[in-house]
Parts: structure tokens; C-alpha cells; sequence
């Protein structure tokens, strides 16, 4: 316990390190109205909390990139443990999946705008496609990576294929599926700003934009800040949940 | 009849660049039930692929394996498996939960697998630690749970792959005398491979010494007719055994280390 309190002053410290520079940035190095200071960039956080625009703001991209990220998973998830399986499936779907995953997702912003509009259907379908790639692939080493040992002693132990799939290879692979969906989320942050940036009617990606034409530095620097929180909070979150619904298959410890 | 017959067998493995490597060729060896036979030889002598054959992991070559007088087709719940590493137990289960895999494969009942299991458990010498997951275990107790989970399964015999020679001296002693007991408190057949002459002298009825690889068959085979109090490394018949077996695999083992030089 205490060693853990120690690590999380640790962490503390490193963090209020981040804004000091900045500070000391903004103060005295970069003096500019361009560049606010971290008080002026909270007030303003403050500011926009109180009248709504920043929950308004945030939430949008957030509802955005939880459709995304899940829809993404769901078809990943399936397609990975197939291609893992199946030599057939894999030579099959691999033009598909090597192919695919190096356009990225951000280069298909004005294709997804033509074909679903500018509306969330074309901001959920950038995130399914930023999230899918990189969880199949995931997903489909760890199908490889299990331990040739856990299904030569599952069938000897009486297993049938379905039950060597089920009860070995699947649970074997959930701590690789984990680490995809950690990398796909980190990915969903970085392509729903860039998505929104380009068309959307709200959203952070927005707010940074709209900002832009008005000069309003320190809101760009509220939407910024506000990214970094929440990418840091899901990430979190997805941590916490692993280690406390999965713990066995946790792929962090 | 034996339990065990290998007939004449053989395995080739099969090279893209034509080159095939013969690591078996005309082995043959019968194994009574509820004996145990150690099949000893240097390393790279095939003995770990006639264990996988008789598993049914892999196919054989040449010649036949019957079980029983009935050929094997793949690995099945008949033949346990003991392997080396401890990569083979299910690192999400409970210690309970990998005794009681395959009975629960096999769909026994909840309650009699788990009664079952802990009985096994209890054999191997780790009550009370059913609930603990393998990151939790030393080396020697994840091999128990090994060891508990292939007799929970009620298998016709064991095959035991180097299972301590990944452990640390005092373990394996400590293993080797518990299998022994456990051996004798289920009166299994086993086929043990390991490379160890001590190993092979305190445990085996019969040590099969088979020849440097490759195209490897058995060189020779020494019955071990020790009492227990004379499975000593110190005791004279020990002694004895130990140079017999010394003496046939002696050679084989400069062979191997020319080849690999």
C-alpha cells in the first residue's frame, strides 16, 4: 500500500511537471497571445463547462468513438479469431486486411463525407475502420501464439476441436484481443478530431476548428487539454475493467 | 498382450528442400500394462517423437502403434500427457479448474469432477491450493498439477515428456519420489522419456537406451528389479543398473556429440 501511494505521488509529481513548463512556456519563454497559460486555458475550461458547450462538445465525440470502437470490435473480434484458425480464411482475407490497414483512416475522411454524409454515419464509419484493422490483427497473432502444449493437452485430455477452440484457443487470445482494442481506442481519438475536423456539426474536433476561425487560442487549447483527458481516462478505464473482470487474462501484468 | 505395441516404427520428416530427415526407423517395443518404462537417450535421439506418436501428435511414418490391439488415431483421453514446460496448464483456470479440464471436456458431471479433482489434488500433494492459478505455483507444483490433471482424466497410461528436467535438483528428487508413490497407489502404465540415468534407475521397471539419431531405433533394454529401500543412488544394485545402462548408451553419447560439432 504504501509503495502504491509512493508510485501514485510519483505520477502526480510528473503530471503537475507538465503543466509547470507549460507554464513557465507560456509566462516567460513564448510570451504570446497564441500561446495561453495553463490558468487562462482553465478558466476558460471553467467557462465553457459552466454554459454547456464543452459537455455538448465532448460528449458528441465521445458517443462517436464508443459506436466506433465497439462496432469495430464486434467485427474484428470474430474476423481475427477466423483468420488465426484457418489457413484458408487467412490467405483469403489477408489482401484485405494488408492492404486495407495501410490507407489510413484519416485519407478516407472525404470518401466516408460523400458516400454517409456529414452526419454521424460517416464519423462511425472512419472509427470502425481506424479500430478493425488493428484488433483482427491482433487478435489473429494471438490465435498463432497460443502454446502448441495447451492443445496438444487439451486433446489428449478428450477435447474435440470445438472445445480446443472454445475452451483453450479463445481464452488463450483474450489478452491479445485487450491489447488491440487499447491500441484501436488510442487510434479512435486521433481519427474522430480529424473527422471532425473536416465535417462534422459538433464534436471536439469541431470546436477546435470553429475556434480556429475566430482566433480563440484558448479554446482550441480547452479542446486540446480536453482530448488528452478523456484518451487518458478511457485508456484507464479499459485497464481497471481488465484487471477487474479479467484479471486472469490480463495482458498489462 | 501388451498395452503398448510399437510395430516396426518409423517418422520421416518431410523437407521442402528434399533433404528428409529420418528420425525413426524400425523402432519397436512392447509395453506391459501397469508398467513403467523409461526410454532414455541423448539428446536429439528421437525418443521425444515416439512419445509423440504413441500421443497421437504426430503420425507415424512406418510400422504401427496399437493400444490395447486397437491401432491409435490421434491424441485422445486413453493417453495423458505430461509435457516438459508448464506452457501446457491454462494460466486462466484455477489449479481445481485445469485438473478438472478434461472431465469437464468429457462432460462429467459438476459435482463429481470436482470431487474427483480434489482427490487428485490431494494425490499429488497440494491440498488447500486448488484455488491458486498457475502464476501462483513453483516449477514443482505446476508439474503436480500436470501430474493431477492427467490421472484425474482416468487415462489407460501416462506419457511423460522430461517432466522434471526443467526443475532444480532437490525438486526433482522430491517429484520423482511422489511419482513413484503415486505410480504405485494407481498402478498406472507409464512411458517416461528422459536423458537422466538416475532418473530413469529410480523410477523404472524397464529402461529402454536407444541409439544416437538420426534413423534411431532402441539399442538395448535393461530390467530394474530394485526394491524400493535399493532405489538409492548409493545402494550397490543401484550402482549396478546404473553402469548397465551407462555402459550401452556410453557410445552413443560421443556419437551424438560428434554429430552436433
Amino acid at each position: 500500500m504504501h509503495a502504491s501511494l509512493r508510485s501514485v505521488g510519483i505520477y502526480l509529481v510528473g503530471f503537475a511537471s507538465l503543466f509547470l513548463i507549460w507554464h513557465v512556456l507560456a509566462t516567460w519563454v513564448l510570451s504570446s497571445v497564441l500561446f495561453p497559460t495553463p490558468w487562462k486555458v482553465l478558466l476558460k475550461a471553467i467557462e465553457l463547462a459552466q454554459d454547456g458547450t464543452l459537455w455538448e462538445q465532448s460528449s458528441a465525440s465521445l458517443a462517436r468513438i464508443a459506436a466506433g470502437f465497439a462496432g469495430g470490435s464486434l467485427i474484428g473480434i470474430p474476423v481475427g479469431l477466423a483468420i488465426g484458425s484457418f489457413p484458408i480464411v487467412r490467405r483469403l482475407l489477408e489482401p484485405y486486411t494488408e492492404f486495407l490497414r495501410f490507407i489510413p483512416a484519416t485519407a478516407l475522411i472525404t470518401v466516408a463525407v460523400i458516400w454517409f454524409g456529414i452526419g454521424e454515419g460517416s464519423k462511425i464509419f472512419l472509427i470502425i475502420y481506424t479500430t478493425v484493422f488493428i484488433v483482427i490483427i491482433n487478435t489473429a497473432a494471438g490465435v498463432s501464439a497460443v502454446a502448441p502444449n495447451k492443445i496438444r493437452a487439451a486433446r489428449s485430455l478428450g477435447a474435440g476441436p470445438a472445445q480446443v477452440f472454445f475452451f483453450v484457443a479463445l481464452p488463450a487470445t483474450v489478452p491479445y484481443i485487450l491489447t488491440g482494442m487499447r491500441l484501436a481506442m488510442a487510434n479512435s481519438f486521433v481519427t474522430i478530431v480529424a473527422a471532425e475536423l473536416v465535417a462534422a456539426n459538433n464534436g471536439l474536433g469541431r470546436m477546435i476548428w470553429d475556434s480556429r476561425m475566430y482566433m480563440l487560442v484558448d479554446q482550441i487549447f480547452v479542446a486540446l487539454l480536453v482530448l488528452g483527458l478523456l484518451g487518458f481516462t478511457a485508456d484507464r478505464l479499459f485497464r481497471w475493467g481488465i484487471y477487474a473482470f479479467a484479471g486472469r487474462f490480463s495482458p498489462v501484468t | 498382450m501388451a498395452l503398448v505395441q510399437l510395430a516396426q516404427v518409423g517418422k520421416v520428416y518431410r523437407s521442402l528442400k528434399g533433404s528428409d530427415y529420418v528420425a525413426v526407423r524400425d523402432f519397436s517395443l512392447d509395453i506391459e500394462a501397469g508398467e513403467f518404462f523409461c526410454l532414455l537417450g541423448t539428446s536429439g535421439c528421437g525418443k521425444t517423437t515416439v512419445l509423440n506418436m504413441v500421443a497421437g501428435f504426430e503420425t507415424v511414418s512406418a510400422g504401427d502403434i496399437r493400444i490395447g490391439g486397437k491401432p491409435i488415431a490421434g491424441p485422445a483421453a486413453d493417453r495423458g500427457v505430461v509435457f516438459q514446460g508448464d506452457d501446457s496448464l491454462y494460466g486462466w483456470l484455477s489449479a481445481l479448474g485445469n485438473v478438472e479440464f478434461g472431465m469437464r471436456m468429457r462432460g462429467v458431471p459438476r459435482a463429481e469432477r470436482e470431487q474427483k479433482a480434489r482427490h487428485y489434488i490431494e494425490l499429488v500433494g497440494l491440498k488447500n491450493q486448488e484455488h491458486k492459478h498457475p502464476s501462483e505455483l513453483s516449477g514443482g507444483m505446476k508439474q503436480r498439477i500436470q501430474i493431477a490433471r492427467v490421472l484425474a482424466n482416468e487415462p489407460q497410461m501416462l506419457l511423460m515428456d522430461e517432466p522434471f528436467a526443467a526443475l532444480d535438483a532437490h525438486t526433482r528428487a522430491d517429484m520423482q519420489r511422489e511419482l513413484k508413490r503415486i505410480c504405485a497407489a494407481t498402478g498406472k502404465t507409464v512411458l517416461f522419456i528422459t536423458h537422466d540415468i538416475d532418473e530413469a534407475t529410480i523410477l523404472a521397471d524397464r529402461i529402454g537406451v536407444m541409439h544416437a539419431g538420426p534413423a534411431s531405433k532402441l539399442k538395448g533394454i535393461v530390467p530394474v528389479t530394485l526394491g524400493e529401500a535399493e532405489r538409492e543412488r548409493t545402494h550397490d544394485n543401484f550402482v549396478a543398473v546404473y553402469r548397465r545402462v551407462h555402459e550401452l548408451i556410453r557410445d552413443e553419447v560421443a556419437i551424438a556429440l560428434q554429430r552436433t560439432h
